[in-house]
């Protein structure tokens, strides 16, 4: 209750002389707009820029197979073959932290149009997951394949921008069938440019086929060739020149016949599984949660090591967030300066204030007042000035951050953090602005006080 | 019955190198329903009394009793509540709050006092005070709209709004016209005669002392003489 009343009290010696209390106040009005606004927009644009470092895949996570024994010989990464596109679809079914996942086989192979040919950068199977992962979903031309391509191996791919340059020229590719290890692909869709990756390598160099075709149309051989169950024949089989042409896909062998004549066998063992992670923090996270539910898979004992390996991009991670950082200290410093600007115009008013009250504070005390009645009621005068000010400001950042983003289309983004920090912030102001002021008055001699001219 | 009492009251003000002894041992009495006045010429050392008997300021030596209670020796806030339950102050020049109603102007004290009073009780006992003294029509009247006797009489309210045992009045005719000065003075002595309240009068003008029924006159410090202005001889 007396709480209120000195709040009222406040509110009515304000009220004397508002159009003084609202320039007073304008220093904290502005202070926490600016600071409202540069925190709108200023979220806004880290947002976009961590979106845009996120596009270049700084949440992507790459799960390699590990390493394989043959005879006491390392394979070294890569090497085992206990990778699977199952292992992908239990990992997004699975694990929470994870958007995205897909499986990629990696192939080598000449791509020939007509009378043009070119060795793509990079020709990967995988599923339509890959693009969402690569954050990928726009399609220059064309639409990209489906998991039904997948299952039923067809024979369509997308291509990148290099690749329709190389290949095409100035035709349209969509529709149009180029080869690869003889085996004819259709081109669905044309990949939006990418440009160079971190590392300098042009990432529109690239052909995107279904796994399923890559692996068992394209690079079965190749594949299977590191394999363990398979023994290497001398003779190159035209089978392996050309593997579309191959006979059955489930040769019929009795034992003395494999043994005879050893035919490659269909693993469904891919050579990365690449994931996104939902955000920056989680990362580390969806790391945990892979490696988990991998071990359990694959049935490593506890005490064993992996047989795989999950990768992330540190770097880029750690770049991303000291941009945040960087942010974030830039807008507090602004933040601080105009809230200190706006402390000292309410001190300075305050001080004059007290002096040209300097009688009623005088009066207040002959009818009784202590010290601390007079240091409060100065004390909420300007915590009130500020918290006004700060609600003032609030209104007007929001707006501005408003009109810049419909008119400029800027990025912004509401931060509630921000509002509460601003109020908080400015009737903090106003008690260590207002307190010297405050005890200023409250230390006054009644007697002096009442004679003041 | 003794109000107040005074026992060889000095007051000395430190002046850098110099001391300036402006009370020299002032020993006085006041009884309860009196109206004095308070009289002496500028230099006289009657301001430094009165702020003393108002309890703004502590003697330097001596004592003062009022009602009981022992002020020489009070802190500053103990000082501030014994004002506020004990002592109404009338000023020259009014001293109301600009730009804040009669009304508010005289509940303010209540705001300081040691028990909190309900905001509907404050508007009621200050509007009864404002009726007193004749301004029941002009309660929501700002300062500026009122005449210095009508400011003079919100004043006066204001000072009554806590009860209190003794009015200090300082040059309360000061700022006024002889015909309103009359109508103010008068008041005083209705309060006293009716209300039985001590009034202390303090002024410089002997038709203002007129109005009391004993004068207190300050002359270099001391009391120069008690002079009995009306009834008996002492």
């Amino acid at each position: 209750m007396r709480a209120l009343r000195i709040f009222k009290i406040a509110l009515r010696a304000l009220r004397r002389n508002v159009m003084r209390a609202m320039l007073t106040t304008l220093g904290i009005v502005i202070g926490v707009a600016a600071v409202i606004a540069m925190m709108e927009i200023g979220h806004g644009s880290t947002l976009a820029i961590q979106h845009t470092i996120a596009t270049m895949g700084a949440y992507n996570l790459m799960i390699f197979p590990g390493n394989a024994m043959l005879a006491g010989i390392s394979t070294g990464t890569g090497g085992s073959m206990r990778l699977s596109p199952g292992d992908a679809d239990a990992i997004l079914l699975d694990c929470p932290s994870v958007t995205a996942a897909a499986p990629v086989v990696w192939a080598r192979a000449q791509a020939v149009y007509n009378n043009l040919n070119w060795q793509p950068g990079s020709l990967i199977g995988t599923t339509p997951s890959y693009l969402d992962v690569r954050d990928w979903g726009q399609m220059a031309e064309g639409n990209p394949f489906t998991e039904r391509d997948v299952r039923n191996t067809s024979k369509v791919c997308v291509i990148g921008k290099t690749i329709e340059k190389m290949l095409f020229q100035d035709e349209s590719p969509v529709g149009k069938e180029i080869r690869l290890m003889n085996v004819n692909f259709k081109v669905v869709g044309v990949l939006k440019a990418k440009g160079a990756n971190m590392m300098g390598s042009d990432q529109d160099d690239i052909i995107i086929a279904p796994w399923t075709t890559i692996k068992y149309r394209v690079s079965g051989a190749y594949s299977s060739s590191t394999g363990v169950t398979t023994t290497t024949t001398t003779t190159i089989l035209p089978s392996q020149v050309y593997p579309a042409a191959q006979a059955p896909l489930y040769p019929a062998a009795s034992a003395s016949q494999q043994a005879d004549t050893p035919q490659p066998v269909r693993f469904a063992n891919v050579n990365e599984i690449v994931v996104s992670a939902r955000s920056g923090p989680e990362v580390k996270q969806a790391i945990d949660e892979i490696t988990a539910l991998l071990r359990e898979r694959h049935h490593v004992h506890p005490n064993m090591p992996e047989d795989f390996t999950v990768r992330d991009m540190t770097e880029m991670v750690r770049t991303m967030s000291s941009t945040t950082e960087l942010m974030t200290t830039l807008l507090l410093i602004v933040a601080a300066i105009s809230l200190v600007v706006g402390g000292v115009g309410i001190m300075n008013i305050m001080l004059v204030s007290v002096t040209e009250r300097t009688r009623e504070i005088g009066l207040r005390m002959a009818v009784g007042a202590h010290g601390k009645d007079i240091l409060r009621q100065f004390l909420t005068e300007a915590v009130v000035l500020c918290m006004l000010g700060g609600i003032l400001g609030i209104g007007l950042g929001r707006a501005t951050s408003w009109l810049v983003r419909t008119i400029k289309h800027w990025p912004t983004a509401t931060s509630i953090g921000a509002i509460v920090a601003a109020f908080a912030v400015s009737a903090t102001v106003g008690i260590i602005f207002g307190f010297y002021p405050a005890w200023k008055a409250s230390r006054l001699d009644p007697i002096d006080a009442l004679r003041y001219e | 019955m003794e109000l107040l009492e005074l026992r060889q009251i000095r007051k000395t003000y430190h002046l850098g190198e110099m001391d300036l002894e402006v009370l020299k041992g002032v020993t006085a009495t006041v009884s309860k329903g009196e109206l004095v006045a308070l009289m002496g010429a500028s230099g006289s050392g009657k301001s430094t009394l009165m702020n003393i008997l108002g309890c703004l300021d502590r003697p330097s030596s001596g004592e003062y009793w009022l009602d009981g209670n022992e002020i020489s020796l009070a802190s500053v806030d103990e000082r501030a509540t014994l004002r506020n339950r004990l002592i109404g102050f009338v000023f020259q020049s009014f001293n109301l709050l600009a730009r804040t109603s009669a009304l508010d102007n005289v509940s303010m004290p209540l705001t300081y006092g040691p028990v909190h009073v309900h905001e509907d009780e404050m508007q009621e006992r200050a509007a009864a005070m404002l009726k007193k003294v004749g301004l029941g029509d002009r309660m929501h009247h700002h300062p500026s709209q009122l005449s210095g006797g009508q400011q003079q009489r919100v004043a006066i309210a204001r000072s009554l709004i806590n009860r209190p045992r003794l009015l200090l009045a300082d040059e309360p005719t000061g700022n006024l016209d002889s015909r309103t000065s009359e109508e103010i003075l008068q008041m005083f002595r209705d309060l006293n005669e009716e209300e039985g309240l001590t009034i202390i009068l303090v002024t410089h003008a002997q038709e203002v002392a007129d109005h009391a029924k004993r004068s207190i006159r300050m002359k270099d410090g001391l009391i120069a003489n008690e002079a009995e202005l009306k009834g008996a001889h002492k």
